[in-house]
């Protein structure tokens, strides 16, 4: 419908929506966070959920003990070899559809401690990422930039077509593999349905052009 | 209270027991006192409860790795060369075995003084690394004689509780160990460290990427 015909209509007391829009603007308002935090980021979670930043504004404030009535996983923190394969059951666990915002330059990659013995070099090896925020930690103003960019990715989720979201498909998984505890390292050490290694043109190696290919 | 007085004075309680002062040559000159395993509860028993010493209070355990090192001495050997005995200088090399090391800060919270640091040294790195457990004696030693048997193996006998604490039950490496290989999960990582670079290239090798 034409966005200027809308509100000509809206002016005159007349609501025209559709039901893909009333759909993603009821789920976007109402995230409910699972309430758990890993490190130091969790305190700049804490914050942003208290009164001086108030996320309640984004109706994300009901932060849930159980994964089962939660819809948004904040990943706020270090991510452990030894704890990962909690946060990826507890991701498992959690009802479709489901989102996971990536706090900290830890929960993207391992941050300062990539090459620590027991650190997981980035949540995503296991689970899908939708919002990463980078920082050490994050402000709680960058939480809240986060959510909104979740909102809107939301937003302009369709309802029918190739495009729908994964909880709209009856054939994409919801569930992910659990990492075991293996003998040297997690096994496997990641999950390649959801990761892959970043194809690296190693001839520029250590330049700024090495991402590139 | 020196250290010397503290040796002559285990020395002299503790029959048969063997101290040694390791001295610190940096600036802040913390010496230490290396005992050996077979007395070491003894001696920590007989410094936690003499009247004047009274360490009541074991502030940190620590561990440290000490790998073999390879040796080279010259040696003149006396030789046939060309059917004339000569003598001709040799390289001979041989290998050490290594230690692993506890050490132990004492405080005395009574008398407050301190640190006294107390270390101990495995037989070697690979077979007879058992040393004896002071968590008997301070009770705060307990999960981090835990960790050094984690991240070092060190086996800490008459331990009331040895596992490990950090990694999981099933792992089977010392991350802490100078030899310790990680894992291959390298990926690309924009970084100033040469070494880090050095093995995202052997990595990249090994996987057949470019």
């Amino acid at each position: 419908m034409d966005e200027q015909l809308k509100t000509e209509l809206r002016k005159q007391g007349i609501v025209a929506t559709t039901l893909q829009e009333l759909y993603n603007w009821g789920r976007k308002n109402s995230l409910w966070p699972l309430n758990f935090g890993l490190a130091c980021c969790a305190i700049e979670m804490i914050a942003a959920s208290m009164a001086r930043y108030d996320m309640a504004r984004f109706g994300a404030e009901v932060f849930r003990p159980s994964p089962r009535q939660a819809d948004l996983m904040i990943v706020a923190g270090t991510v452990t070899k030894k704890m990962a394969p909690q946060v990826v059951r507890l991701y498992n666990q959690m009802a479709e559809p489901k989102y996971v915002i990536s706090m900290g330059a830890c929960a993207i990659s391992g941050g300062p401690f990539k090459q620590g013995y027991n650190v997981l070099k980035g949540i995503d090896r296991y689970i899908p990422v939708d919002v990463y925020i980078p920082g050490c930690p994050p402000r709680p103003e960058a939480l809240i930039d986060a959510l909104m960019a979740l909102q809107k990715l939301i937003d302009h989720q369709p309802l029918t077509g190739a495009d729908r979201p994964r909880h709209l498909r009856a054939d994409a998984p919801s569930e992910f593999i659990v990492p075991g505890f293996g003998a040297h390292d997690l096994e496997p050490s990641q999950n390649p349905e959801v990761w892959n290694a970043p194809l690296v043109n190693i001839s520029l190696a250590g330049t700024d052009d090495a991402g590139k290919h | 209270m020196t250290l010397e007085n503290i040796k002559s004075e285990v020395e002299a309680k503790v029959p048969g027991c063997a101290l040694e002062i390791v001295a610190n040559p940096s600036p802040s000159g913390q010496h230490s006192l290396r005992i050996d395993p077979a007395h070491a509860v003894a001696i920590a028993a007989f410094m936690r409860d003499a009247e004047h010493l009274r360490f009541d209070y074991c502030s940190n355990v620590t561990g440290i790795d000490w790998p073999g090192k390879e040796i080279s001495e010259k040696v003149k050997v006396k030789k046939l060369v060309d059917g004339v005995e000569q003598e001709v200088e040799e390289v001979r090399k041989s290998q050490t075995v290594g230690h692993l090391e506890v050490v132990y800060h004492l405080y005395s919270m009574e008398k407050k003084h301190g640190p006294v640091i107390l270390r101990m040294r495995t037989e070697d790195r690979a077979e007879k690394v058992h040393l004896p457990s002071l968590t008997s004696v301070w009770q705060s030693a307990d999960f981090q004689e835990r960790e050094i048997f984690d991240l070092y193996g060190v086996v800490f006998d008459g331990h009331p509780d040895l596992r490990r604490i950090l990694m999981w039950d099933g792992f089977k490496d010392h991350p802490m160990r100078k030899d310790y290989v990680e894992p291959d999960d390298y990926e690309y990582e924009p970084t100033a460290h040469d070494e880090v670079l050095e093995r995202a290239r052997q990595h990249r090798t090994v996987m057949g990427a470019q």
